[in-house]
């Protein structure tokens, strides 16, 4: 019986700890798609140049928190230049027409990272103290994947708070909900979508840079993982908030337990429950009040 | 719009010019032939890319279905190919009637699944049936190689009279001989009153739905087609090259034949070839200046081409003659 504990134990905190790097990178994603139903592949490729930054950095003997910071918010600067300049014209475009802008972004993305640090994955050195196993009570466990934990859910409570609470939040929501209601009762809907992309794309940079134990970066980073991003954001249902939290913790448990029992069949497994879930709920599993 | 809407003239009768005009990257392509024996295999290698883009024109040009899972069917071919020259036989038609069929069949069925949803919805679909045959093939070594690829194909001479040599001469004919038979199937169907419905569908569903189009039908029968159409671009790329690696099914696959369709220009058929062309010629040439910009390049000519030229290279006249200040013709 013991036995069957300590599995699930162990299932569940690599799930909730790969389910929370998925959720950082991927919710700045959910939010954008909701507000201006702009499908951007692009996404990954922050969270790439995030590892590639905290890497670059922490190699060089720089403090870890200082690299995770830089890690945020430089790919959010880039984040907010491409918004301005690439994203911006492909609102009144079709979705194939965001779909390849975004995809040539990837292109050039990974041909810069390989150009710049090479074809190989770019390790980040973590502290000593993050590499050492820690005692939890009944078993010692990654001290690592603890760390991601903890961030994860400090930042999902942070994010949560704001964006119950604040008034940025409720404008968030009901833009999200009713974009032309918003825009008609004054809300400024572009820049309110300028400073969400900015966020997501910087908390894509530190969830890339925190994550990079677990997805690590290389050059076919932006291209492998952002399906994996993707399913977050349509699987949760787009703009919801929530929703992208519990796909994303489903999805970390289930990849998790899938490789721990089936390992030969997990990988399309996990695509083939995407594929049948949203044949059973097209808008995702909690979508935002105005698309339910 | 109007080429699309003064369709009907193309099929009463040609004028000489447009004939010539149609004649001529079949000439080019025949000229190239004895010209440059030795880049058949390149040639060869931007024919089957032309074919694949003409598939995909059709779903995504004509009838607006954006999808990004296209790579599936070209895989599904290749590896039908390859595994029925080691399984059963080496004759390379049969092979590559298997792999349409197959691929048709798959086209056929997971279009019926998929094809009430739209959008982004669809586009993730797309993602989810291209990832899990992707890790299935991954997986399946047994019968796929997994990460080695498929080896050992053999391939048998072409009607038993020609074999696929070294030099790629047979390789290039039968290429070119397989995307002309695809290529007036596509001119035809284009043209029929169904490939008008999928016009009209791509311009609005609701519409086409109301006035008694049976549009998950039409959507589904033209996935298939083009489905078998990607698949057997697969069996060449198969035969001619006697391998076939797991990136024929990937993501990267998808997204280059997307790139080559836009780059030339969607519902023209011929933006397909424009595309290759200059995708391959382009990639070719980056990749020997330096192996890390060739991806740069690509990106950021799709990125140019969205933002200012979205009828793609074959609207380049069009554009430059509206620059001058002249009406725009629309003469394709």
């Amino acid at each position: 019986m013991q036995h069957y504990a300590y599995y699930a134990a162990t299932i569940l905190l690599d799930g909730v700890s790969y389910g929370m790097i998925l959720f950082i990178i991927s919710v700045g994603l959910t939010v954008t798609m909701g507000l201006m139903r702009v499908v951007n592949l692009a996404h990954g490729s922050f969270a790439m140049v995030g590892g590639y930054i905290a890497g670059y950095f922490t190699q060089r003997g720089i403090n870890f928190y200082v690299a995770l910071v830089a890690a945020t918010i430089i790919p959010g600067i880039l984040g907010g230049i491409t918004e301005a300049t690439l994203i911006r014209p492909l609102y009144r475009k079709g979705e194939l027409a965001q779909v390849l802008l975004t995809i040539g972004v990837v292109f050039v993305a990974t041909s810069a990272v390989s150009y710049l640090f090479g074809a190989f994955p770019y390790p980040v050195q973590f502290p000593d103290y993050l590499t050492r196993p820690v005692d939890i009570g009944f078993r010692t466990y990654s001290g690592y994947r603890l760390f991601i934990i903890i961030v994860g859910a400090i930042i999902a409570a942070v994010l949560w708070y704001v964006i119950e609470n604040s008034l940025f939040g409720a404008r968030l929501r009901a833009a999200v909900d009713n974009g032309r209601m918003a825009r008609a009762v004054g809300m400024n809907v572009s820049v309110l979508f300028t400073t969400t992309f900015v966020i997501g794309c910087g908390l894509a940079g530190l969830g890339g840079a925190i994550g990079a134990g677990i997805l690590s970066p290389e050059p076919s980073y932006a291209l492998k993982y952002v399906v994996l991003f993707l399913v977050v954001v349509i699987v949760g249902g787009e703009g919801s908030f929530k929703g992208s939290f519990v796909a994303a913790m489903a999805l970390g448990i289930i990849d998790t337990a899938g490789k721990y029992f089936y390992t030969e069949a997990a990988a399309y497994l996990l695509y083939a429950a995407v594929f049948v879930l949203l044949l059973w709920r097209p808008q995702g599993l909690l979508p935002p009040k105005s698309v339910a | 719009m109007a080429a699309m809407t003064d369709g009907k003239s193309d099929t009463k009768g040609l004028s000489p010019l447009a004939l010539v005009g149609h004649a001529l990257p079949w000439i080019i392509a025949i000229v190239y032939y004895f010209m440059a024996q030795g880049y058949l295999t390149f040639g060869t290698n931007i024919m089957i890319w032309m074919l694949f883009a003409i598939s995909l024109d059709l779903v995504l040009g004509y009838a607006g279905i954006v999808t990004l899972g296209h790579s599936a069917f070209f895989g599904i071919g290749a590896y039908a190919a390859g595994i029925f020259s080691i399984h059963v036989s080496g004759d390379p038609i049969l092979g590559h009637l298997v792999a349409i069929v197959l691929s048709g069949i798959f086209g056929l069925i997971s279009g019926a699944m998929i094809l009430h949803t739209s959008g982004v919805t669809f586009l993730m679909l797309t993602l989810a049936i291209v990832s899990v045959v992707f890790e299935w093939a991954n997986k399946a070594k047994w019968l796929t190689g997994g990460d080695d690829g498929l080896q050992g194909m053999r391939v048998d001479p072409l009607f038993g009279i020609w074999p696929f040599n070294i030099f790629g001469t047979t390789a290039y004919l039968y290429t070119l001989a397989v995307l002309f038979i695809w290529f007036l199937i596509a001119w035809r169907l284009v043209q029929s009153p169904f490939g008008r419905s999928l016009d009209g569908i791509r311009q609005n569903p609701r519409r086409m739905r109301a006035i008694g189009t049976p549009v998950w039908w039409r959507l589904v029968a033209i996935y298939a087609i083009s489905g078998a159409m990607a698949g057997s671009a697969g069996a060449l790329s198969a035969h001619s090259t006697r391998f076939v690696g797991l990136e024929t099914l990937s993501l990267l696959t998808a997204g280059i034949v997307t790139v080559v369709l836009i780059l030339g220009g969607t519902r023209r058929l011929y933006g397909a070839f424009v595309g290759a062309i200059v995708y391959f010629v382009v990639q070719d040439w980056t990749a020997k200046q330096n192996p890390h910009l060739s991806e740069a390049i690509i990106g950021v000519m799709l990125i140019a081409t969205v933002l200012f030229l979205e009828g793609g290279l074959m609207d380049l006249g069009r554009v430059g003659r509206r620059l001058l200040g002249r009406k725009p013709t629309d003469a394709a």
